[in-house]
């Protein structure tokens, strides 16, 4: 669409400037807005909920790395799942206490563990760069669904990390400088609220969400997310105006692997145990790279929000499905041919897929970017294609 | 050495299966350059179909309907999902593969719940011997059946007018297309052959000498294997597929057997990402050339 052909004559002169001014200002209030919003949930949802909302969190986290690494950098991944087992294990053995006889544990500090955790994964991402720098598409893709394949081998045969597929092993719950997010600790109380286990998770949880967010955003608009997307459109002319295609590729790779890394250690804290997977179908299975790939679609490629909003609606549906049955009697049936709220979810999300790609290829984020008041010519870094 | 031969025919008749369901992807992918994530399913629709039939029609009666009615499904979502959004380019197809594919597997693993019926009566669990070494039957017959299939394909490929139609569309689409070759045509048949092929192929898998296990989840996974076979042998050569599917059979018979069986799934994944290194585009598969 060209410039000239949006302009109307009568607005042309005066209009637009303050109007782009008031759309940001209106997209800052509505995220200030969303951000007390949430905040607030603790005090006003039961735990159940919140454990909902965390789980959502997880997936938001996940999700937002994936994005920069297909959206972004064009690069086709079905490895996220392994990069969460990464996570989720290199948490569970920096901060395990280390005089366990059974498993190894380094009995670092959890809060450096969690940090450890994602330093882990983006290594391992990084390491996958002579793959992932040569390959392009599905060939990219199939490829790095072989690292889920190698990861359900490690979680069986390196028991000592892991603790095995039967027992699996217990996380160390997460503290930070000694306030530990568990019922433990000292007794908080807000407006009448207690704040325990997960009232504190969930502010642990948003605050790496809203940390994700930012940081990812900044990437974006960045050179680094420049490069990524100049790699994306076309290799050739992008290493000819000087950027380096392998490194691009690379850090792509590491920097959503670390995404995946964090998300898996909120994982391990969330399920508070670390199971690997018995078949390709758990945890960290086929089935949750795809979920992540859903999340990403739905919302829309290489869009930060639409990929925090595919969260909401993958992650979050079974969840939310699973707490209204309760209440409702719905999902009663158990055993062959149950509906079960996973069952229902995957259903939901698969036609959203489909419905996505044939008819807004440009995800939820299109539409919103179609809905909200201010056009923004000036960013085009979001666009998918 | 006589295990050894024996893994080496055991491999090659699973391979052969993998070769079947590699060539799948790979047809479809030359005649429209989309990867079709919803093979897997069409495996369990037809698998499915067997099961739902086999009391009304008997073993062979409900094999046929469950090999033409993967052909149809995959005729289905080829006219009413992938040839609508002819403009979305061949990444975001694939992608919308996997939505169909989500959506199937799920209700047919529901459908299915705890029974894992085995499909291969005819041949399933009847060892027998042959110079020392105990073969399974499903191998051998597997072998067979992707013998006669690929041969028949590869001759239609080479001198049928569909065969011709469709590789002159692999070559350049606009230019076949203003030869007077109708595109729709060739690529509705080519994911009738593809969804024909993996209905074949599930009357192996869901077997006891195959997998050990009857018709389930892991069946849909077990397909899944094949898409290592189609890229490393290129996802668009179709004597790539065959090679790949052997090389995948072979890998996973020996290195159950020599490293162990937990191994053996993510053996086929390394050796791929072993050959992908080494060629980025396959064995056989054509590289992309880019021009500035």
């Amino acid at each position: 669409m060209s410039d000239t052909a949006v302009k109307t004559p009568a607005a042309a002169p005066t209009a637009p400037p303050p109007k782009r001014d008031r759309g940001r200002l209106l997209k800052a209030l509505a995220w200030v807005a969303l951000l007390v919003v949430l905040l607030a949930i603790p005090l006003y949802l039961d735990a159940a909920w919140l454990k909902a909302g965390q789980y959502m969190m997880i997936g938001g986290v996940g999700a937002i790395g994936l994005t920069l690494l297909v959206g972004q950098a064009g690069q086709l991944s079905l490895a996220h799942a392994f990069f969460l087992l990464a996570g989720a294990t290199g948490y569970t053995v920096l901060s395990g206490p280390s005089d366990d006889e059974r498993v190894i544990g380094l009995g670092l500090d959890p809060g450096l563990s969690l940090i450890g955790a994602v330093v882990v994964a983006a290594l391992l991402g990084l390491a996958f760069a002579p793959v992932s720098g040569r390959l392009r598409g599905i060939y990219l893709g199939v490829a790095s669904l072989s690292l889920v394949f190698l990861g359900l081998y490690f979680g069986q045969s390196a028991e000592t990390l892991t603790g095995g597929t039967s027992t699996g092993r217990t996380p160390e719950p997460f503290s930070l400088f000694g306030f530990p997010f568990t019922n433990g600790g000292p007794e908080i109380e807000l407006m009448g609220v207690p704040i325990r286990q997960a009232e504190r998770l969930w502010y642990l949880f948003l605050l790496l969400t809203v940390l994700a967010f930012v940081v990812a955003k900044a990437a974006v608009r960045s050179r680094v997310g420049r490069s990524w997307r100049a790699v994306r459109d076309n290799e050739a002319a992008a290493s000819v105006m000087g950027v380096s295609v392998t490194r691009a590729k690379a850090g792509a790779f590491a920097v959503s692997s670390a995404y995946a890394g964090l998300a898996g250690a909120m994982t391990v804290l969330w399920f508070d145990i670390l199971k690997p997977d018995e078949s390709e179908f758990g945890t960290y299975g086929i089935n949750i790279s795809i979920a992540f790939l859903a999340m990403v679609i739905i919302g829309g490629l290489g869009s930060v929000p639409g990929a925090l909003v595919g969260a909401l609606i993958v992650n979050g549906l079974p969840q939310v499905l699973s707490l209204y049955s309760a209440d409702l009697g719905w999902f009663s049936g158990t055993g062959d041919g149950a509906l079960t709220p996973i069952l229902v979810s995957s259903f939901v999300y698969g036609a959203a897929i489909i419905l996505v790609v044939l008819f807004e290829p440009g995800g939820l984020a299109a539409i919103g970017r179609r809905i909200t008041p201010a056009k923004k010519p000036h960013l085009p870094e979001e666009q998918d294609k | 050495m006589n295990t050894f031969l024996q893994l080496v025919v055991n491999g090659l008749g699973k391979g052969a299966v993998f070769a079947l369901l590699a060539l799948g992807f790979v047809i479809i992918f030359k005649a429209t350059e989309v990867v079709n994530f919803a093979h897997g399913s069409l495996v369990l629709f037809g698998g499915y179909l067997v099961v739902v039939t086999r009391e009304a029609l008997g073993w062979v009666g409900a094999s046929l309907v469950g090999i033409v009615s993967a052909g149809l499904l995959a005729l289905l979502l080829e006219r009413f999902l992938l040839s609508r959004s002819r403009h979305a380019d061949a990444n975001s197809l694939a992608l919308l593969t996997i939505g169909v594919d989500v959506i199937i597997t799920e209700e047919i693993v529901r459908r299915l719940g705890v029974t894992l019926p085995f499909l291969g009566d005819a041949w399933d669990a009847k060892p027998f011997q042959l110079g020392g070494i105990t073969l399974f039957r499903t191998h051998l017959v597997a072998l067979l059946v992707a013998a006669v299939l690929i041969t028949a394909f590869t001759l239609a490929f080479k001198y049928s007018n569909w065969g011709v139609a469709m590789r002159a569309q692999a070559e350049n689409r606009e230019a076949a297309a203003l030869m007077g070759i109708r595109s729709s045509r060739v690529t509705a048949t080519a994911w009738v052959v593809a969804g024909v092929l993996a209905g074949v192929a599930v009357l192996f898998i869901a077997t006891q000498d195959f997998s050990g296990a009857g018709l389930s989840r892991g069946t849909h996974s077990i397909a899944l294997a094949a898409f290592p076979a189609a890229i490393l042998g290129g996802l668009d050569s179709t004597a790539g597929a065959v090679v790949g599917g052997l090389v995948v059979g072979l890998v996973e018979a020996l290195s159950a057997q020599y490293v162990s069986f937990d191994f053996s799934k993510s053996a086929v994944f390394l050796v791929m990402l072993v050959v992908l290194v080494v060629r980025p585009s396959g064995l056989f598969g054509t590289r992309e050339s880019t021009r500035v």
